[in-house]
């Protein structure tokens, strides 16, 4: 079997509980490298929290979540050392917040933002750190000339295109997603997904991506996984899905959609 | 009239001594990490050296022949007045010469007389945690520490050369213990540095406030953090002090009149007056001033 059938991350039975209420109950599922996979479901659903257990940002209280590393070894990831976790996702896996205050150091420059993770991994030569911060924000259409300036200064959808080139600047296998395009106006929106779909296609990621979003899931996903109450209710192709929604609940979010 | 109180050796009674010294022992066997240790009130406030007094109470003997200064002079208050308390609660000798001390607290700045074998300088530290501005969590800041996960610290220096073209951190500019430890080396300024890489003598530093000491055992390797194209650069003056007219040691300006008059001598009080005899006076430079 060839690495290409192998997912690059897989969950098995995951279940988180907050004390006696659920977090997400059971969720199986795979995402192979080149795919995004999007989890849509109404806020409260454990989209979230899905995404925290995958992350390993969470322990979840059982269940497994496999990854297969740069040596193709598939590895449970909550067996790992932290300093392996932290490795990990410091190299081989971004994180997208809606937030970005949550993604960025609002009070470092866009280049010191997008060299942080080099200078994690031991690049030690400033010249070169600045030129791949360079490429980086060009890459992502921020100008260059914008290097030293502050996140703070930067409006919310080139914030976002920020820390994405801070996240693909170590060139990840796998991306996470939390409401990327959340609270931006729709011609940014537009850009910034046009944006992702162009790093997937030239880099191969493997993006999971969460939204409430059934437009942004259309456009971005392969795969969609549809959740309610901390279950997976609904699994299959964006398209088939969206256009063919089975269950009742998947039938009401997709009529619910304004754009539908 | 009433008697004079009695103070138990050096003020600390012996168990919180064995206490510090304990904590002293594990950060020597584990040079550059904070060691946690049970910081006790002392008749001064918090800041002004609780816990190198709390260090020098611990360690002091009756043989001990002690130096206290103060951004490297020996006359200013807080040097006097630890001075005067060790004098008056251990009966110990005092001296201003480096050369004779057995122990010198110092606060913020190392001897210029180099240090020997057997001689310990005691570090006053007000934050201990060189990640502290960067990471404010001290739960992660301990992660990092265990981990050995230092990208931070080069983000900051980072940060410096792309606002002002070069590393602009001018005191407690971060070290690396022994190729594992990130350490604040207090506020010394940088120009010091390089005199506790491999230095012979034992350095140990303590924050009262923050219930932390560290600590350098003798012939430590002690590197500040810098980039390759942008290498750790010692701060040089570009004249000698005014007084000495020493061209090795850091210098202080010292405002002479209120029409800009200005002068730059020695923060090292005793370096520059041990080497004032062999020089005529009258010659003193003015112009020094400091070169980053």
């Amino acid at each position: 079997m060839s690495t290409a059938e192998v997912p690059l991350i897989s969950a098995a039975g995951l279940t988180k509980f907050y004390g006696v209420r659920v977090g997400c109950l059971d969720v199986d599922l795979e995402a192979y490298a080149g795919e995004v996979l999007a989890v849509v479901g109404e806020s409260g659903s454990g989209k979230s929290t899905l995404l925290s257990l995958l992350s390993t940002q969470l322990r979840p209280t059982r269940g497994s979540v496999h990854f297969r590393m740069r040596d193709a070894l598939v590895r449970d990831l909550f067996q790992l050392e932290e300093a392996q976790r932290r490795l990990l996702s410091r190299t081989d896996w971004g994180f997208v917040h809606q937030d970005a205050r949550l993604g960025l150091r609002m009070n470092v420059s866009a280049g010191g933002n997008v060299g942080e993770r080099l200078m994690a991994v031991g690049w030690r030569n400033y010249a070169s750190i600045r030129r791949e911060a360079r490429l980086w924000l060009a890459r992502v259409e921020i100008d260059g000339d914008r290097i030293d300036d502050l996140p703070t200064t930067f409006s919310g959808g080139m914030r976002q295109r920020l820390q994405i080139a801070k996240n693909m600047v170590s060139a990840p296998r796998l991306i996470f997603m939390d409401e990327p395009t959340g609270g931006l106006d729709v011609s940014v929106q537009a850009r910034l997904i046009d944006l992702m779909r162009g790093l997937v296609a030239d880099h191969g990621l493997a993006v999971i991506i969460v939204t409430h979003d059934l437009a942004v899931a259309r456009l971005l996903s392969h795969r969609i996984i549809v959740m309610r109450y901390g279950r997976v209710i609904e699994t299959g192709l964006t398209d088939q899905v969206l256009d063919d929604p089975r269950e009742p609940y998947t039938q009401l979010l997709v009529a619910s959609d304004l754009r539908g | 009239m009433s008697t004079p109180p009695v103070y138990n050796f050096a003020y600390l009674d012996e168990q919180t001594k064995r206490t510090i010294r304990r904590a002293i022992l594990k950060a020597i066997a584990i040079p550059g990490y904070q060691v946690p240790f049970p910081s006790r009130e002392m008749p001064m406030p918090f800041g002004w050296g609780t816990g190198g007094v709390q260090v020098t109470a611990s360690i002091l003997g009756p043989n001990d022949v002690l130096k206290v200064i103060d951004q490297g002079a020996d006359d200013t208050t807080n040097a006097v007045s630890i001075r005067h308390f060790f004098a008056r609660t251990a009966a110990i000798v005092t001296t201003t010469r480096t050369s004779e001390a057995t122990i010198i607290q110092t606060r913020h700045r190392i001897p210029e007389t180099p240090l020997k074998d057997g001689q310990i300088l005691v570090y006053q530290v007000p934050i201990p945690e060189p990640l502290r501005f960067l990471e404010p969590r001290e739960t992660e800041t301990r992660q990092m520490h265990a981990l050995a996960d230092y990208g931070l610290m080069h983000v900051k220096l980072y940060e410096d050369i792309a606002r002002h073209g070069h590393i602009a951190t001018t005191y407690a500019y971060p070290v690396m213990v022994d190729q594992r430890y990130l350490m604040d080396p207090s506020p010394t300024p940088k120009f010091d540095n390089p005199k506790m890489h491999m230095s012979p003598a034992l350095q140990l530093f303590g924050a009262g406030r923050e219930q932390r000491i560290y600590a350098l055992p003798p012939y430590t390797r002690v590197l500040s953090l810098d980039f390759e194209d942008h290498p750790f650069e010692r701060t040089r003056f570009t004249a000698p002090c005014a007084l000495c007219g020493a061209t090795d040691a850091y210098l202080d300006e010292v405002v002479t009149d209120d029409r800009g008059g200005r002068m730059f001598v020695c923060s090292d009080t005793d370096y520059c007056e041990r080497r004032r005899p062999a020089r005529q006076a009258g010659d003193g430079g003015e112009r020094g001033h400091e070169h980053r």
